[in-house]
């Protein structure tokens, strides 16, 4: 029972990610690509979460941590870069 | 036109210590479980590089005034200054020994010297990816 949900889950983050992916090859502007990267990120970390309950094993939960850390490192640098055109300044003015 | 990051540099000063934190748990839990000194020296750089993204590289130099490539340099020193202790006791170069201690506040503790080898792992890291970073972002 509990593993059929699971499984459920599963291909649901599966098609959140599916749908993320054709904004990311269709969107029509850059920040629409930096966000469904981000919304990407989000749904590999609970697909993460859900396999390593699946599999009964802790050996996966500094993954979530770490992907968490990188997805907010990426997008804010790719923010920076839409915005500014460059991502780590030399000397702020101001 | 002055720019103002107030968020983000808010944001920065509070997850940057989170992510020094995760660096050293996965530092110090490589020994049982997944985590050392490679990806530990990587989510130290993370670190390093989100507060080169939120303030800009004078600033950051001027707080944490160490030069990258010596850091790197000092890694590599350490890892093979573990190994060549082993030559000291007459064993192979890099054998490792282990032995518990009882320590005042931790109690009956395992210590090793594979963490001397990760800790030099974990610095080479650091500098490596932080001088590549401060090296292609140099000429904006």
């Amino acid at each position: 029972m509990i593993e059929m949900m699971l499984t459920t889950a599963l291909v649901l983050f599966a098609l959140a990610i599916a749908i993320a992916l054709y904004r990311i090859i269709s969107g029509p502007s850059i920040p629409d690509r930096v966000v469904a990267m981000d919304m990407i990120v989000v749904n590999l970390i609970s697909g993460i979460a859900v396999v390593s309950v699946l599999l009964k094993t802790k050996a996966f939960l500094e993954v979530i941590l770490i992907l968490g850390i990188l997805a907010f490192i990426s997008t804010i640098a790719l923010s920076k870069f839409i915005e500014r055109g460059v991502i780590i300044e030399r000397k702020r003015d101001g | 036109m002055k720019i103002n990051d107030v968020i983000l540099e808010t944001v920065t000063k509070i997850v940057v210590f989170i992510i020094l934190t995760v660096a050293v748990y996965l530092f110090f839990s490589g020994h049982n479980s997944p985590g050392g000194g490679f990806i530990g020296g990587l989510v130290l750089a993370s670190a390093f590089v989100l507060l080169l993204l939120a303030f800009d590289i004078e600033t950051i130099q001027k707080g944490i005034p160490f030069d990258f490539k010596r850091v790197a340099a000092l890694g590599v020193f350490i890892a093979v200054t573990t190994g060549l202790g082993a030559i000291v006791f007459g064993q192979p170069f890099l054998t490792q020994a282990f032995s518990a201690f009882n320590l005042p506040y931790f109690g009956e503790t395992e210590l090793a010297t594979i963490t001397l080898f990760e800790a030099g792992v974990a610095l080479a890291v650091v500098g490596v990816v932080v001088s590549i970073i401060l090296s292609i972002s140099e000429d904006v």
